[in-house]
């Protein structure tokens, strides 16, 4: 079964140096007519499909379009072509903690992150102590978080994206905060739910990372997929690059 | 439609929304909530000193009047300007998760609504210590409230969208909000514009909301059917059009903030 189907998307961005936000540049550049001038192509006609169960990674340099593609799926961006189709829910874990409001506390920012991520609210209620207790924060569950250190912004970010079980996880870089034992701890919240079927999308520039977890290896170069298969080929050819 | 059957999916996460903003607002300071309730008072108190010394205006019950004006005009102050900011603001969260995005205009239109029942019993108070008209027609003044609510909310999708892609929205429209509060009969009765100006009343839509509303309160009666027909034939024009730009640009939204 395909979970996910990614056809012929491309994604523009106008990176224009400065950027046209009052009506009198806008005019101006209007009638000199380079207001889409500095196009960025920054996902270049992208087709690939991902079956239930596979555990893909992206590697590829910086600026290859993995962020982009992830953010894509996760709905963040519309591409400007092409289609993207999602059979199932989505767990994005792309830097944690996105959605807290500094001057809240803990316990408000499980709550209000939570509903964002699309949680009900007696789930939320039912798994409160799970959460709080995964990331290790019981101590200063009324703290406001901007007192908090970024690995206590990262586990509370973390434990919470992870609290329910979805169809895909996406997690990009999260895994480079917090100290080495929460990380194991992470790994092993991902491990397990991989034993449960979850689909699941790695970006990192972590190779050992990538080896353990991956079984298929999707290549970004300039924003084209350069390979797409099994993760031996391709790691291969990869590390020779 | 769909607009409101997402809003009632979400309904929770708004709550949390508006609450974390009601929170936020009144957060270290002692009076807290109160400040909703005393600051109309006090405002309304000055106001109405300056003007039944300064200048008379012939209108019956002045305080209640003028504080009619003040609440209706500071919600749609309030909740337009807060609303326009609410894309931008949130502009972090909405670049890394997926979010509906209209529920942050809308909550903050809300917030401001709830603000805004907060001044009610000061409201109240105004009427026992006046001695108004009270009669069981006053309550009706829900009604205009419940439609400039749902006009607010047409405006705030409007300039959230405007708002982002320029800046400028946001100097220019807190000009106009300062002419629009002098077009508005806040403090002075309709009657003294000059016949030359009254075209203005007729174009500020805030004008029927207000006058429905006082309607109700100060003169304890139910609002003329004509005037609410006009005010829920402004809100459903302005609501439509509002969602309607939104939802076409908001996919565009993260490439801009």
């Amino acid at each position: 079964m395909n979970i996910i189907e990614v056809e012929n998307v491309s994604m523009h961005f106008n990176l224009m140096e400065e950027r046209v936000d009052n009506i009198k540049e806008y005019i101006v550049r209007l009638i000199k007519g380079n207001l889409l001038y500095n196009d960025f192509v920054a996902l270049d006609d992208v087709s690939f499909t991902v079956q239930k169960n596979d555990l893909l990674g992206i590697v590829g340099l910086n600026g290859a379009g993995k962020s982009t593609l992830l953010k894509i799926l996760a709905g963040v961006f519309t591409p400007t072509s092409g289609k993207v189709k999602v059979n199932g829910t989505v767990a994005p874990l792309i830097e944690v903690g996105a959605g807290f409001d500094e001057e809240l506390t803990a316990r408000e920012n499980i709550f209000l992150n939570g509903l964002i991520l699309g949680y009900t609210k007696d789930f939320l209620k039912e798994h409160f102590d799970e959460i709080i207790d995964f990331a290790e924060l019981r101590k200063f569950i009324n703290v406001p978080v901007k007192n908090f250190s970024s690995g206590m912004y990262a586990r509370l970010g973390f434990s919470i994206a992870t609290a329910v079980k979805p169809d895909i996880l996406i997690v990009d870089e999260v895994l480079a905060v917090g100290d080495y034992k929460f990380y194991e701890k992470c790994e092993k919240r991902i491990s397990e739910m991989i034993k449960d079927g979850v689909t699941i999308i790695v970006v990192s520039h972590d190779m050992a990372l990538i080896e353990r977890l991956c079984t298929k290896l999707l290549w970004l170069e300039h924003g084209k997929i350069k390979a797409f298969g099994d993760k031996d080929e391709i790691i291969s050819q990869y590390r020779k690059s | 439609m769909q607009f409101i059957k997402n809003i009632y999916k979400f309904r929770y996460l708004l709550i949390e929304l508006v609450s974390r903003d009601i929170k936020k607002k009144y957060r270290r300071s002692i009076l807290g909530v109160f400040w909703s309730l005393l600051n109309p008072i006090f405002t309304m108190l000055i106001t109405a000193m300056i003007f039944s010394h300064l200048f008379r205006f012939d209108i019956e019950n002045y305080p209640l009047y003028l504080l009619c004006g003040q609440i209706i005009f500071t919600f749609y102050n309030e909740s337009t300007r807060f609303a326009m900011l609410a894309i931008i603001e949130n502009g972090d969260l909405l670049k890394k998760v997926y979010v509906l995005k209209y529920l942050f205009p809308t909550s903050r239109v809300l917030s401001s609504c709830v603000n805004l029942l907060f001044t009610l019993p000061a409201l109240m108070l105004i009427i026992v210590v006046t001695d108004a008209n009270f009669s069981i027609a006053t309550l009706s003044f829900i009604i205009p409230l419940a439609l400039m609510l749902i006009f607010c909310l047409g405006v705030g999708l409007i300039l959230a969208t405007l708002a982002v892609y320029f800046r400028d929205m946001i100097h220019l429209y807190s000009v106009f909000l300062s002419l629009l509060s002098y077009a508005t009969p806040i403090f002075y009765p309709e009657s003294i514009v000059p016949e030359e100006y009254a075209l203005v009343l007729k174009l500020n839509p805030i004008c029927y909301f207000l006058r429905a509303f006082r309607q109700s309160v100060c003169e304890g009666i139910f609002p003329d059917f004509d005037l609410l027909l006009t005010c829920t034939a402004i809100s459903s024009v302005t609501i439509f059009f509002g969602w309607q730009l939104f939802k076409k640009y908001q996919n565009h939204f993260v490439l801009y903030i």
